[in-house]
């Protein structure tokens, strides 16, 4: 046998002793370190969001001084993300399964005006109220997960129309009147829970920061750390995998979206709370600015990618430019020009770290 | 929601019947187009009308744009107005360029065209226009600021809260007619910002909303944290004002101007939230709106104009219970009879 090896016994099987012997292995060469930095960008999507936030809180601080480095303005950009925090969470759950969600903003300020007209015309106590408000942006959020999950219908389209209908329906039944603050605060005074404050030397922290927080950290561990939290990874990564893993992907798209509006009536009620009054103008943009914090957080529109956390800190981002540059006395066109700058710096780096994989 | 709908359907069904009588009763035919139809100052504005419209027996029909800058509605209820007959219409432009070649083409049809609350650009392409003076009502409550911080006034700490960054007239209007009522050089009286007067501790806009109004506020106050006077565009901006002040006790030592004179803002006034508020009148701009067509139905007479200005002056009136010397005004229980929305 060992006169077999050594002598190849067909003529063409000459050449096999020139050849390779190692065992097949991949192609190693020293990483350089802005390939290590890829890799470390691709397994933790937060950090570049929150290196940004770092950067341009030492830009603004060395700009501005105390004025802007202080416990009191920094706990402040906190209050004014407030809404966009806990809009953002609802919209990272949707945007991860690869989905949008344009009605965010039109579900929550029709919880706020459901948690305040059904308490000031119908009479009824205030705490019935606001479940009544969180019931109808669950039932919204619900609808929305239905037509997308069941009916197949794209979730761009669906909550395009969602928008218009729970806007529309907002000011038909506000008859866009306004409930004053002083009149909530001598009647009903749970609706504006979220305005409380807790203070601590300067720093001041409302119910509703409070909320957002802890809204978002339940969410990092749910999404990281339990099963549905995966499955939302997996639907969004690649719908018809998760399917075959055995992940119920109609269930749990419905229950991202039933979630997410139950979110969104959350915010309503810390809407409450930061303008004392229930306003069925308030709100416009929610969608918009929840959209924009989830990308410069650097989550993938194209689902199954990122982190809330990364979400937060893009809504601090956009809070610490807005608050920056108006202490600075910019015109505020200027803060628009920088938030578009970003949103597309950060959808350039996500394209860039996704290079990692491919 | 069912109560909602229900008194709508009622009120829909009693307009119909006004405009149907009215037809019968007089040839006279004319439309009314708002922004929107949930704007508590354009209900206001479309009862003052339906009211006046039927007392006179003219048919009147309704219009208005789906949301706030929905100028392509507009151009259509024009459109139907001049192919229904109308002899005029009364419009509160959502884009006061935009709307122009419309209003010509149904001015060119005979039609008597009427712009409410805003002017178009130019303002002699309607027939006339019935507004509020917003210069004036800014002047008024910066007049009052002025003779209630009395000697404090030289050494005013004032935080402007504006509507937009793309400075619409009214914008303009109401914060250089405050400068003016103050005091305040306005240097350029077409631009807010240019100014340099000490006194001035920043702009910044609030969209015209409570949650607008707030963020701003507190801005500008940690721009400057000792802001005693604040100047809001409307009064829900004010509320939001009032929101930050009094989330860092600043409540109490603060003066909040504004101008509207909503129910609520009213409301505002009477419990001291707001200091004063120059209030303007949508039910009057109608009824007289109605009038005019009327009259150049029947006689062919066009409305005159305010002497000494651009248009039709449907008054503007300042409301306050702290009233001060040589700036006339009403109380907040007056205002209340008054106010709309």
């Amino acid at each position: 046998m060992a006169d077999a090896k050594s002598q190849p016994t067909q003529e063409f099987e000459r050449v096999l002793k020139d050849s390779a012997t190692e065992v097949a292995s991949f192609e190693r060469h020293r990483k350089s370190p802005l390939e290590r930095a890829q890799h470390v960008l691709h397994g933790n999507p937060a950090f570049v969001p929150l290196i940004v936030l770092v950067i341009s809180l030492l830009l603004f601080g060395l700009l501005l001084g105390t004025k802007f480095f202080s416990a009191f303005a920094l706990t402040l950009i906190l209050q004014q993300v407030a809404i966009t925090g806990i809009v953002g969470a609802a919209q990272t759950l949707v945007v991860l399964t690869a989905g949008i969600e344009l009605s965010v903003g039109a579900i929550m300020v029709m919880s706020s005006v459901i948690m305040g007209q059904f308490t000031f015309r119908y009479g009824l106590p205030a705490p019935i109220s606001i479940l009544c408000g969180f019931a109808v942006g669950g039932l919204i959020g619900y609808v929305n997960g239905f037509l997308v999950a069941r009916m197949k219908l794209p979730p761009f389209i669906v909550t395009l129309g969602m928008w218009q209908i729970v806007l529309a329906a907002n000011f038909l039944y506000s008859k866009n009147e306004t409930i004053r603050s002083q009149d909530i605060a001598a009647q009903a005074p749970m609706l504006q829970l979220f305005g409380g404050q807790v203070r601590m030397g300067g720093a001041v922290f409302t119910f509703g920061v409070i909320a957002m927080v802890l809204l978002v950290l339940v969410l990092a561990y749910v999404l990281t750390q339990t099963a549905w939290g995966r499955h939302v990874y997996a639907i969004g990564d690649d719908p018809d995998a998760a399917e075959l893993a055995g992940v119920k992907v109609e269930k749990t798209l419905i229950q991202v979206y039933t979630l997410s509006g139950l979110i969104c009536a959350l915010a309503g009620w810390v809407l409450i709370g930061r303008i004392g009054s229930v306003s069925p103008t308030a709100g416009q943009f929610a969608n918009i600015e929840s959209i924009t914090a989830v990308v410069i957080g650097g989550i993938s529109l194209f689902g199954g990618r990122g982190s809330i956390l990364g979400m937060l800190f893009g809504a601090l981002i956009v809070g610490v430019f807005q608050l920056g540059l108006r202490l600075l006395g910019t015109d505020p066109q200027w803060t628009y020009l920088l938030i578009g700058l970003l949103i597309i710096f950060a959808v350039a780096v996500d394209q860039w770290i996704r290079k990692v994989a491919g | 929601m069912t109560f909602g709908t229900l008194r709508g359907a009622l009120m829909a069904a009693a307009a119909f019947g006004a405009m149907t009588a009215g037809a019968q009763a007089a040839d006279v035919n004319a439309c009314l187009i708002t922004k929107t139809d949930t704007n508590p100052f354009f209900v206001k504005m479309k009862e003052g009308a339906l009211a006046k419209a039927e007392e006179l027996g003219v048919g009147l029909k309704t219009y208005a744009g789906k949301i706030e800058g929905d100028n392509e509605s507009q151009v259509q209820a024009i459109e139907t107005c001049v192919a229904d007959g109308a002899k005029g219409i009364l419009l509160v432009p959502t884009d006061s360029k935009g709307i122009v070649e419309s209003v010509k083409k149904a001015r060119d049809a005979g039609i008597l065209v009427i712009a409410l609350d805003t002017p178009l650009d130019p303002a002699d392409a309607a027939d006339a226009t019935f507004a509020t003076d917003n210069f004036e009502a800014g002047r008024l409550i910066g007049e009052w600021a002025k003779a209630t911080l009395g000697d404090g006034a030289a050494d005013a700490r004032i935080a402007f809260l504006d509507l937009l960054p793309a400075q619409p007239t009214v914008d303009v209007l109401r914060d250089q007619g405050f400068m003016t009522g103050f005091g305040i050089d306005t240097k350029n009286v077409a631009v807010i910002g240019d100014e340099d007067d000490s006194r001035i501790v920043g702009h910044d806009v609030t969209n015209g909303n409570e949650e607008g109004g707030r963020t701003a506020m507190e801005n500008l106050l940690q721009q400057d944290p000792m802001v005693n006077l604040v100047y809001t565009i409307n009064e829900p901006a004010a509320a939001g004002a009032y929101e930050a002040l009094k989330s860092v006790g600043r409540e109490g030592d603060v003066t909040i101007v504004s101008v509207d004179g909503g129910c609520p803002g009213v409301k505002n006034v009477a419990e001291g939230v707001i200091g004063a508020t120059s209030q303007q009148y949508p039910l009057i701009m109608a009824s007289k709106g109605i009038e005019a067509i009327k009259e150049y139905a029947d006689t062919g007479k066009l409305p005159e104009k305010t002497p000494g200005k651009e248009f039709t002056d449907t008054g503007v009136t300042l409301i306050t219970d702290k009233p001060v010397e040589g700036v006339d005004s009403i109380t907040s229980q007056e205002g209340l009879e008054k106010c709309w929305g």
